[in-house]
Order: structure tokens, then C-alpha cells, then sequence
């Protein structure tokens, strides 16, 4: 009585040339990591007072390597991810292909913009983080190679969305399989979620950075940035949930429980976009009452964390059950942990229990006030953006690398270990982080030359970090080494499809639920919604107040 | 849906909602508020930031000034990469307002173990006050980062 998540269960029908398309997608991704992780090691023996960033070849400062960090891991690496991999969830789960030359376009617009990035950052001309707060300059190339990964999540939005529409018109009446509906849904959300740096980038950051203008706004720059920088975490773990919610029932032997649960949750995501203050809780020149509506409503994003939660649970539980684990807790021992792609993201999703945990006491508007800025931020998103999304997309890779290679995978064993290793790293760096920042120690600061005398309780706490951030480091080595010699030692195996999974209530042909896929509804709610709390903020603030002269002392 | 799942939705459900009242008692209940709108510095034309931050009361005469009984206000700017003053001194027991703004970048404005903690941004004013009871040297430091020297930029309120 199951019902599949695509539409077509027989064959997949992708074309060779738009699966390397994909996989060069991907890999571009999984490339910026490698760089990405060797900055994060140099970061975390900081915090435990080693300075090893200074031995970096050509790494002017500690700032450099951290801008490289959170731009090669937090935007690089995630939007490939997403621009690969939800195109292929989509072919499939309409079971057509997608656009070839859009296909195309996007990885040539990601490509193009993170070597722009790239040149901006390594020559010393973008040491401004991932955050880029004006009036902190960086040189056009950053701003321009910025504006064109973000089209090229656009373009991949447009190939997505012809796809799903082209699906519609040959099926009419039909309802859209869960795996596309999930896959287009990561995008609607990404679109209307990137306005606002879109705005910023494109509208102020490029034109000043050119010099055609001569001032900025901070604090206008500042607000259109968390427009999307807080959406972008749920960009970020989406993808993730795609896989969550789709595939890992499969994996583990199971079901998904609910299709329009897992319809909802996704809905969910579009009407909390607006929630961005809440990371300018401490800033000044917004009035308590905004900040108290932001506070509210982020609460609010706990919902769908916990639909999704009862939503996997009850997947695992069921997979557990069938492989003969018994009692109060048996069935989760009798998971197939010696599936690497398992594996990994079970321990993703236990990170993601302890991140969700410490977010939420981010988002209370008062906790907020010992922990702004401290250490303890960092502690927080190791574990959902650095673990929950990072390790899933590395038990994704599990399978994915092979089916792009059509080779076997190397190293189950080493891969099970390399999970471990770094789930047990971002543990105990987190707790370093954490016990950090409630001690007061600030984030974003290259604490082994600082020069006051720093408290004995940030000592330990760095050495945790260290420990941990090291442990994170082997891991992640372990991870590309298994890459490689799936890519290049390994057996041919013919791998013609991809792990996907059905539903125990499958989605209704008519009442209520059909109305979960008329989108013009819900993405004129979600804008609405945008309006509602950035409206008054922007008429109370504009025309914009531009104060601030380049700064580039860095 | 068997019981357990309703159970557990419920659960959660209310578990968000006394989330949400503990939010709402601490903030109106406790008194425990987060720095909001304070006032802007407004930039003649033809005038730098800092020039007008130099010439906008009371930022023309930084420093510490007594209220009243026990109560101080300590006018202070960040400019990469330093506070000024330096160092703010006063007796234990003091509540002390800080009102903060910079004459550059963003900065931060942060006491490890208090409760002060905001954003100094290039145009807003920032206020917050704290009682010092404690005494001691208290570390202020610069919690966002602000160029090349960020973690250089420090100062101390003294308690004594
Ligand atoms: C070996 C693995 C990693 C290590 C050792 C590591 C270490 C660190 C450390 C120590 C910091 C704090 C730096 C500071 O505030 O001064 C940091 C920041 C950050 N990390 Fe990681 N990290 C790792 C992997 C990742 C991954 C996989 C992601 C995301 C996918 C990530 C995203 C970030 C972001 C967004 C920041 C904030 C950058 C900023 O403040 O501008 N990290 N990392
Ligand atoms: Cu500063
Ligand atoms: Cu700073």
C-alpha cells in the first residue's frame, strides 16, 4: 500500500552528459571543502593558542584564512551541493531529465564566480569574512564572483522550476512526486530567501567597491545580509533533509511515514524566511518591539524541526524494528550502522539534536546577551551547519560518488571511521566552543596574539577546540582519501539508480492536500510575511544613510 | 496516528509554549532588555563620520560623567583598533550607563561576564547599562571583527 516519492519506479532516465554536469557540480563543492578544512585546522589550534596559520604559504592573516573558511565551506561548498545534487533529485523524482544547457550555465556560473572569489581572497583583497559587513571593502572581484554563485543557484532554480512545469503539463491532475516537490521547494524557498543579499551585493557592495559611489550604509548593509543570512542555514540543511526524509527510510530498510507531513514541513520553511533580526538582537537602531516579534517567531522554526524529527524517528524506528532490534532503544543498535552512508547520517542527525538545542538558546532574545559574537556561536553551528549538514552530505556522498563513478565504493570500513572520527571531533570542539563563550570568549579573533592576558577558563576551552577541530581535520582527510580511491582505485559497478523511498500514507488526489502544490498561494504568503517585517524596518530606515567611507585596513 | 505520536506532538507543543513564556517573563517581568533604537549621528554633507561624531553631543566630550548617586554615564566611541577612553574607573556598586558609537567600521562592545553586549555601528548609538558590584578589571573587548588588528582592540572598566 506504499506509495514511491518519484514518479517512475522502473528506470531512471538521465542522460550521461547531464550526470557529469552534476557530478562536476559536486565535486567543485567537495574541492572548496578540502581548502575550506585545512583554514578550519589552522582556526581551531588558534583558539588553543598555536599559531599555525602564520606558516600558511601566502596567508597575510588570520582573517584571510577565515574569510577563505566560511566562504569556501558556508557558500561554496553548500550551494554546489545543492545546485548538484537537487537538480538530480528532481530528474528523478519526475524521472526526466532537465535542461542540459542550464545545466550547463549554472556550473559555469559557479565556477566563474568562486575563481573571482578566490582571486579576491588569496590576494589579499577580501579579508572582510563571509559576512562582508560594509563598511569593510573588498575589491569588486569578491563582490562580482559573490553575485554570480548566487545566479547560479538562479539558474538552477529556473532549470528546476521548467523541469517540474514541463512534468505538470504532460501529467495533468497528477500530483507532483514527494522527491521533486521536496527538491523544487529547497529552491522557491532559496529564491525568495536571497533577495536580500542579492539587494545588498548588487545594489550597494558592487557600485561602491567600483568607486561609483563614494559612501555606504552599514547598518542597511548589515540588515539585507541577515535577510538571507539566516534562510541560508535552512539552504544549507534542506538538501539534507531531502535526503532524510527520501532516501535514508530506503537505506535503513524502511518508510517514510507521512507524505504531506513532509509536504508541510517544506511548506513550513516559507513563511519563517523573515527572521534574519534575530542575529541583530545587540544592534542598535532597531526597537525592542521588532525584536521581540523576531524572538517569537523564530520559535517557531522549532516546528518543523520537530515534524521532522517525529518524521525520522518513526523511519529509523520502524528499519530498526524489521532487523530484529527489540525494546526501548534496540531498534536503534539494529540500524545498519555498517552502511557508511547510513552511518554518517545518523551521527548527523544526533549532531543536529545538540545544535538544534544550543539554537535555541542562541534565539532567546536574552541568553543572547551573554553569547553574541562569543564562542559559543561557532560551538553552535559546528553542529548543525559543520555536522549535521557537512557529515550528511559526506554520507551522501557514499552513494553519489559511486553512482557518478559507476565504480564500487572504497573503504566501507575506513569510511565508518572517518563518520566517527569527525562526529567525535565536532563534540568535543563544540564543547571547547561553548564552555568558551559562556566564559566570554569572543569568536572571529585570533586569540594566540591577543594582547591582554586572557582567563584561565579559555585556556581549556581553547585546548578542547584544538583537540576537537584536529580530530574534525582527520576525519575530513579520511573522507577525500576514500573519494579518491572510489574515483580512481576502485571497481567498475554498474550503478543505475539512486536510493529512494515510499510512503506509508501516500498523498491524497483530493480534499485538502492537492492545495499543498499550488504554490502561488504559499509563495505570496511567504512574501507577505518578508513585507510584514521588513516594511516598517525599511521605511522607518530609508533612503539609506550612507555614513561610511571604504575601510580596508586588513 | 497512534497515541504516542499525538503524545509526542503534544509534547512539543508544549514545550514551545512555555519556551515562549519564559521569553516573554524574563524580558517584561525581569526587566532584562536588549539594547534598542538610541539615537543616530547625522553626517553634514562635505563632513567625515568621525568629525561628526567629534561635534555630536555627547560624543564631543568622551569620557565618564557622574548622574547622580551611584549612577554614571560613560561616553565612549571604538576606532580601529581602540576604545576611547581607554579605561573607565569606578566605584563597586555603580550602575553605569555606557553610551557607545564608532567613528569607522562595525565594532563590538562586549563585557565578558556582564551582561554588556552590543554592536557599535558606523551612524547608531548604542546604550546599555550594568551595575558593577563586583570589584575588579573588567576586560571590555571588541567582539566583531573590525580589520586587521581586531584582536588588539581592548579596554577595561575598573572597579574599585
Ligand atoms: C575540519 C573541520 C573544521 C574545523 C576544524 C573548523 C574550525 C572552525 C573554527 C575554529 C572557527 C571559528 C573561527 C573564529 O571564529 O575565529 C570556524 C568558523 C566557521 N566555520 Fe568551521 N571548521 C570546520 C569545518 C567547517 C564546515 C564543514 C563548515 C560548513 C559547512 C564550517 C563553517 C564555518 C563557518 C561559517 C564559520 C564562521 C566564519 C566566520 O566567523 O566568519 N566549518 N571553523
Ligand atoms: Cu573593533
Ligand atoms: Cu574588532
Amino acid at each position: 500500500m506504499s506509495t514511491p516519492v518519484v514518479y517512475r519506479t522502473d528506470e531512471f532516465p538521465l542522460p550521461d552528459s547531464q550526470r557529469n554536469l552534476i557530478r562536476w557540480t559536486v565535486y567543485l563543492g567537495f574541492a572548496a571543502l578540502t581548502v575550506g578544512v585545512a583554514q578550519g585546522l589552522a582556526q581551531a589550534l588558534n583558539y588553543a593558542r598555536i599559531d599555525l596559520f602564520h606558516y600558511y604559504p601566502g596567508m597575510r592573516s588570520y582573517y584571510e584564512g577565515l574569510t577563505v573558511h566560511g566562504v569556501f565551506n558556508a557558500i561554496v561548498l553548500t550551494f554546489a551541493f545543492a545546485n548538484g545534487f537537487i537538480a538530480l533529485t528532481t530528474a528523478r523524482g519526475l524521472g526526466r531529465p532537465l535542461n542540459g544547457a542550464l545545466l550547463m550555465a549554472s556550473l559555469g556560473a559557479l565556477a566563474l564566480g568562486s575563481a573571482l572569489v578566490s582571486i579576491a581572497m588569496f590576494s589579499g583583497h577580501a579579508s572582510v569574512l563571509y559576512t562582508f559587513y560594509p563598511p569593510l571593502q573588498a575589491s569588486p572581484a569578491f563582490y562580482l564572483g559573490l553575485a554570480l554563485i548566487v545566479i547560479s543557484t538562479w539558474i538552477t532554480s529556473i532549470n528546476i522550476f521548467l523541469t517540474v512545469a514541463r512534468w505538470r503539463r504532460e501529467h495533468p491532475g497528477a500530483r507532483i512526486p514527494l522527491l521533486a516537490y521536496m527538491s523544487m521547494m529547497v529552491y522557491v524557498f532559496w529564491d525568495i530567501s536571497s533577495i536580500g543579499v542579492a539587494a545588498e551585493v548588487v545594489g550597494m557592495l558592487l557600485p561602491w567597491s567600483l568607486g561609483w559611489s563614494a559612501a555606504t550604509d552599514p547598518m542597511l548593509g548589515r540588515s539585507l545580509f541577515w535577510l538571507t543570512g539566516h534562510p541560508i542555514v535552512y539552504f544549507w540543511l534542506l538538501p539534507v533533509y531531502v535526503s532524510w526524509y527520501a532516501m535514508i527510510p530506503r537505506q535503513v530498510g524502511s518508510v517514510l511515514f507521512s507524505d504531506s507531513v513532509a509536504r508541510i514541513v517544506f511548506l513550513m520553511f516559507l513563511l519563517i524566511i523573515p527572521i534574519g533580526f534575530h542575529h541583530q538582537f545587540v544592534d542598535p537602531g532597531l526597537s525592542p518591539g521588532l525584536k521581540f516579534m523576531v524572538a517569537v517567531m523564530t520559535f517557531v522554526v522549532f516546528i518543523p524541526s520537530l515534524l521532522t524529527a517525529f518524521s525520522v524517528m518513526y523511519s529509523l524506528e520502524i528499519g530498526g524494528r524489521r532487523a530484529g532490534g527489540r525494546g526501548l532503544l534496540g531498534w536503534f543498535f539494529a540500524l545498519p550502522w555498517s552502511d557508511p552512508s547510513v552511518c554518517a547520517q545518523i551521527l548527523a542527525m544526533l549532531a543536529f539534536l545538540l545544535g538544534g538545542i544550543t539554537g535555541l538558546m542562541n534565539a532567546s532574545y536574552e541568553m543572547n546577551l551573554e553569547i553574541h559574537n562569543t564562542a559559543f556561536v561557532p560551538g553552535h553551528f559546528h553542529m548543525t551547519v559543520g555536522a549535521a549538514v557537512a557529515l550528511s552530505y559526506m554520507g551522501i556522498a557514499y552513494w553519489l560518488v559511486p553512482y557518478f563513478e559507476q565504480k564500487r565504493l572504497w573503504g566501507a570500513r575506513l569510511a565508518r571511521w572517518q563518520a566517527w572520527i569527525y562526529f567525535v571531533g565536532v563534540l568535543i570542539f563544540a564543547r571547547g566552543m561553548i564552555s568558551g563563550g559562556l566564559a566570554g570568549m569572543p569568536r572571529r579573533t585570533a586569540i594566540a596574539l591577543v594582547s591582554y592576558p586572557i582567563p584561565e577558563s579559555w585556556k581549556l576551552a581553547g585546548i578542547l577546540v584544538g583537540v576537537g577541530g584536529a580530530l574534525m581535520s582527520v576525519g575530513a582527510v579520511l573522507f577525500f582519501f576514500v573519494l579518491f580511491m572510489t574515483t580512481f582505485f576502485s571497481e567498475p559497478a554498474a550503478i543505475t539508480d539512486i536510493p529512494f523511498t515510499s510512503t506509508y500514507v501516500g498523498p491524497a488526489l483530493e480534499g485538502w492536500q492537492p492545495r499543498l502544490d499550488r504554490l502561488r498561494i504559499w509563495i505570496g504568503l511567504a512574501i507577505l510575511m518578508v513585507a510584514i517585517v521588513y516594511g516598517p524596518f525599511l521605511v522607518h530606515h530609508l533612503p539609506p544613510r550612507v555614513v561610511s567611507m571604504p575601510f580596508r585596513a586588513y | 496516528m497512534e497515541a504516542y505520536e499525538k503524545l509526542f506532538l503534544w509534547f512539543s507543543i508544549a514545550l514551545l509554549a512555555l519556551l515562549l513564556v519564559a521569553l516573554a517573563y524574563t524580558s517584561f517581568a525581569m526587566h532584562v532588555h536588549v539594547p534598542g533604537d538610541a539615537g543616530m549621528i547625522m553626517v553634514k554633507p562635505g563632513q567625515t563620520l568621525a568629525g561628526a561624531v567629534l561635534t555630536t553631543p555627547p560624543f564631543d566630550h568622551p569620557g565618564l560623567r557622574q548622574l547622580g548617586p551611584g549612577r554614571y554615564e560613560a561616553v565612549m566611541f571604538g576606532q580601529a583598533w581602540s576604545f576611547y577612553p581607554r579605561e573607565i574607573d569606578v566605584p563597586a556598586g555603580s550602575e553605569v550607563t555606557f553610551r557607545a558609537t564608532s567613528v569607522d567600521v562595525t565594532h563590538g562592545f562586549f563585557i565578558p561576564g556582564t551582561r554588556v553586549n552590543m554592536m557599535l555601528i558606523p551612524g547608531l548609538i548604542s546604550v546599555t547599562s550594568y551595575r558593577f558590584d563586583k570589584p575588579g578589571t573588567y576586560l571590555l573587548l571588541c567582539h566583531e571583527y573590525c580589520g586587521l588588528l581586531h584582536h588588539t582592540m581592548n579596554a577595561q572598566v575598573v572597579v574599585k
